[in-house]
């Protein structure tokens, strides 16, 4: 396979994921399909950035340990990183700030000498590796005016006096015939998603890995027809979304962990009340602030057991940018259908990374939620045969809509006879049928890699890009679940059925797919958990999955 | 001519013999009977409650309602209020709903000058969950958290409101039920955030209603100017929900201000947006 990995590193503030980008659109441009992992810790300046595009002729979820070439800005992307180059690898580095083996040249010299401001060495950087990789001149201009926002005659001198120091390319990549596709982010994927499934109103308060969401939307309100709201706090932003909701906008939260628990009280409300929302749980690894910029699959457990009192409520975990665009819209869809709560899990490597992104977007389409029919008196929670009470909202001349935290009767005054409380837990808890009958229309359960063998990787949600290379490589099978509650059960056992080794994949420390599958008698054989807030590489593990199968 | 009674529901009222809150009741009835007669379309209103004996109102009153969590109205209202803002939203809350359990909310409300107007059923104890102090108890409160007398002293929240932002910042007395129907009004009218604080006695835990009587006084008849910030502040002081001799009800401070909503929505009406076509977007990220 064609591919070729660039790991880019420097401090905080050097610019590292805006190169990062340019350098995955440039690749985009060649024709190649794009993985691009950030990885930062939660400072503003100083520390140690870097990123890794791992380009591919074929599709690909997950970049891997070892790479290909190193551009080094500061010195700690030597040191941290040499490790990591493969064979015939080469660095490519700042000679003003960094020493190093490999093809210095002087950024700073470059960058000063043109009278740039110093985060420009990040331009100076892509020129110098354009030029290294054999890409044309013209490629890189091309590429710069689509992206850089400020200066661009400016930065484009930079870029091509760095061009012009290399003397000799040493990777001659070739470019594919493949079209170009989008590059995303999950984070992106799931707006778009959201967007294209109706979404009115996005409110969130700030917090990683999610805050990307708000602001994508908030910058594109207008091309995407989307009001944004930025609360007082996570309490407030679910309390407006029920609210909206109420008034009949179609309304997505996003936060994490820490900011889902504050929400929780209010989940339970919707559950109550049979407020529709979404909510975008992408979640980092905790306890607590934990790691805020790293990752980890910790709260599977927490949400599909979050809210106090027993009412339906739907949990998806998209593996890669189509899935999240499909799956959250998906998320909106049931949860205009069923006046559920809907939940996209994402996790910062699925959030914060980018994808080449090839999906059929009509695939995604509002569905109408069930409206009143204006006959007769209006009833809120009519008590019906699946359970769904048609819809009206408030400003309807003809309908008085009363919707309460409170157990209540049809109408909605609060009730306490036993008869009356029995009847409505009923009708909620009834609308389960109908939602396992839609969901069933969905692909509920993904397989990869080779079906007949008897090894099973199982993995959910940003794990799954990972998974899936190892299995090509070693012709396992992959079963992956997408939607995890309700959990389609009897998909999932198919899946696994004539499988004599399960194992577990998981970005947490106690395996929390395999405890919830195993309350519904579904044994894993090993578990290869990862804890120290990465993502699982390709690479790394193979090695432990070889380790398991040995 | 639309009645009180018409406005009622089939709902059985559990409110205390003698509590304060069949005033208020009332009292927000007829000014919604009388919006009503000027023609006004009563399926534009939307009414959000908290959790107390104050939030049983939306049970009782025969408009559009979200009944929702303690301390939680003003969010409620607030996406209400952006999702379709030709809605006329009015909030119900208790002290320790208002003041307590959800007071940051109170603040951004006041902060944003958000088009919606905020009851408060302050009858200065916590009613539903039988007798405990809230933030505007007096000094010493003896409730049955506080056997021993609240050992905090209470919040004004007028000066509070003032502070924060509020346009329109006012105090009624549901035993004054006519002067406590002309602020709702004035409230309801006004375009901004408006907040009333409501003296409420709780028959059961907390009867103050002699205590007021003797002790209220309507601003409107001293001459008080409401787009006087000083004055309004001054005013606030007058009586800090302890003991004292006088206290003042009615308009304390009213101007106009962009409001949130207008503000944020710039004309966008959420309910009504139309779907766009995603892929110009997409475009840009290749
Ligand atoms: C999150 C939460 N905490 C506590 C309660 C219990 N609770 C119900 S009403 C109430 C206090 C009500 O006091 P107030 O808001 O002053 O209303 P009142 O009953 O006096 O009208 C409390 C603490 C609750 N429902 N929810
Ligand atoms: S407890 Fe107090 S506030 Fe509650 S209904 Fe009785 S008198 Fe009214
Ligand atoms: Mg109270």
């Amino acid at each position: 396979m064609k591919e070729l990995s660039i790991l880019i590193g420097g401090k905080a503030g050097d610019g590292i994921r805006q190169a990062g980008q340019t350098i995955s659109i440039l690749l985009n441009r060649l024709g190649y399909r794009i993985f691009f992992y950030d990885d930062y810790p939660s400072l503003i300046r100083g520390g140690h950035n870097f990123s890794i595009i791992r380009a591919s002729e074929k599709p690909i979820a997950a970049h891997k340990e070892n790479v290909d070439l190193i551009v080094a800005l500061n010195q700690d992307a030597v040191e941290k990183h040499q490790n990591r180059l493969n064979p015939g690898g080469m660095i490519l580095y700042d000679s003003d700030h960094v020493e190093a083996e490999g093809v210095g040249i002087h950024l700073n010299e470059i960058v000063k000498g043109l009278e740039g401001k110093p985060i420009m060495r990040n331009t100076a950087a892509i020129g110098g590796l354009a030029k290294a990789l054999d890409i044309e001149w013209a490629v890189v201009e091309d590429v710069m005016k689509d992206t850089v926002e400020k200066e661009i005659e400016l930065n484009l001198k930079i870029a091509q006096t760095a061009y012009n120091k290399v003397e000799e390319p040493f990777f001659a990549l070739q470019k594919l015939e493949q079209n170009m596709l989008p590059l995303i982010s999950g984070n992106e994927a799931i707006s778009l998603g959201a967007v294209q499934a109706g979404l009115n109103m996005y409110i969130a308060y700030p917090m990683t890995p999610a805050s990307a969401i708000l602001h994508y939307l908030a910058a594109h309100e207008d091309d995407l027809g989307v009001v944004t709201v930025h609360p007082e706090s996570e309490i407030g932003v679910i309390l407006m979304a029920l609210g909206a909701a109420y008034a009949g906008a179609r309304t997505m939260v996003g936060t994490s962990g820490g900011g889902f628990a504050l929400m929780t009280e209010a989940l339970s409300l919707s559950g109550q009340g049979e407020f529709p929302v979404v909510f975008v749980m992408a979640q980092r690894p905790g306890p607590s602030t934990g790691v805020p910029t790293y990752t980890m699959q910790g709260d599977l457990l927490f949400v599909v057991h979050a809210g106090h009192g027993e009412f339906s409520k739907v949990v998806v975990a998209p593996g890669d940018a189509e899935e999240a665009f499909y799956l959250t819209g998906l998320a909106m869809n049931l949860a205009w259908k069923f006046h559920i709560p809907t939940f996209v899990l994402s996790d910062k490597h699925l959030s914060e990374s980018i994808f080449s992104f090839d999906a059929d977007l009509d695939k995604v389409q509002p569905e109408d939620a069930l409206l009143w029919d204006g006959k007769g008196e209006y009833k809120r929670y009519l008590d019906t045969k699946d359970g769904i009470s048609p819809l009206a909202f408030p400003g309807n001349p003809a309908a008085t809509v009363k919707s309460t935290s409170y157990e209540h009767d049809e109408y909605g005054i609060t009730t306490e006879e036993p008869e009356q409380i029995a009847r409505m837990q009923k009708k909620r808890l009834r609308k389960r049928e109908g939602l396992l009958a839609e969901l069933a229309k969905n692909e509920q359960v993904k397989i990869y890699g080779n079906p007949e063998s008897k090894t099973v990787l199982l993995c959910w949600g940003s794990t799954k890009g990972a998974c899936v290379e190892v299995a090509e490589e070693l012709g396992l099978k992959v079963v992956q679940p997408l939607v995890l509650e309700p959990l389609p059960i009897e998909e999932l056992k198919q899946a696994l059925s004539g499988s004599d080794k399960i194992i577990d994949v998981e970005v947490n420390a106690t395996g929390q797919l395999a405890k919830l599958i195993s309350s519904h008698g579904v044994c894993v054989d090993d578990m290869i958990l990862r804890f120290d807030a990465r993502p699982f590489t390709v690479d790394v593990l193979l090695d432990r999955v070889k380790e398991v199968l040995s | 001519m639309t009645t009180v009674k018409e406005l009622g529901t089939y709902a059985d009222n559990t409110w205390c013999p003698g509590c304060g809150n069949f005033s208020i009741l009332t009292s927000i009835k007829k000014v919604l009977a009388g919006l009503k007669d000027g023609g006004f379309d009563l399926s534009r209103v939307a009414m959000v409650s908290g959790i107390g004996c104050h939030a049983k109102i939306v049970d009782y009153i025969d408009v559009n309602s979200f009944y929702s969590i303690h301390g939680r109205v003003p969010p409620a209202m607030t996406g209400i209020k952006l999702a379709n803002p030709d809605l006329v939203v009015i909030g119900h809350s208790g002290d320790g709903d208002a003041y307590g359990e959800g007071v940051e909310h109170l603040i951004f409300s006041a902060k944003r000058n958000i088009n919606m107007t905020y009851f408060i059923h302050n009858n200065r104890v916590y009613g539903l969950t039988t007798g405990q102090f809230t933030p505007t108890s007096p000094p010493g409160f003896k409730g049955r958290s506080t056997p021993l007398g609240s050992p905090e002293a209470p919040m004004n929240p007028i000066e509070l409101m003032l502070s924060a932002g509020a346009t329109f910042v006012a105090r009624g007395f549901s035993g004054k039920i006519k002067h406590l129907q002309d602020v709702m009004l004035a409230a309801i009218n006004h375009k901004g955030f408006a907040f009333v604080d409501v003296l409420q006695p709780c028959f059961t835990f907390f009867n103050t209603y002699d205590f007021y009587k003797d002790r209220v006084y309507e601003l409107e008849g001293e001459g008080h100017v409401t787009s006087d910030r000083t004055a309004a502040f001054e005013k606030a002081g007058e009586w800090t929900y302890g003991e004292g001799d006088r206290i003042p009800v009615g308009i304390f401070y009213q101007v106009e201000k962009p409001t949130y909503d207008e503000t944020l929505l710039r004309g966008r009406v959420p309910v009504k947006l139309k779907l766009k076509d995603i892929r110009p977007v997409l475009d840009k990220h290749v």
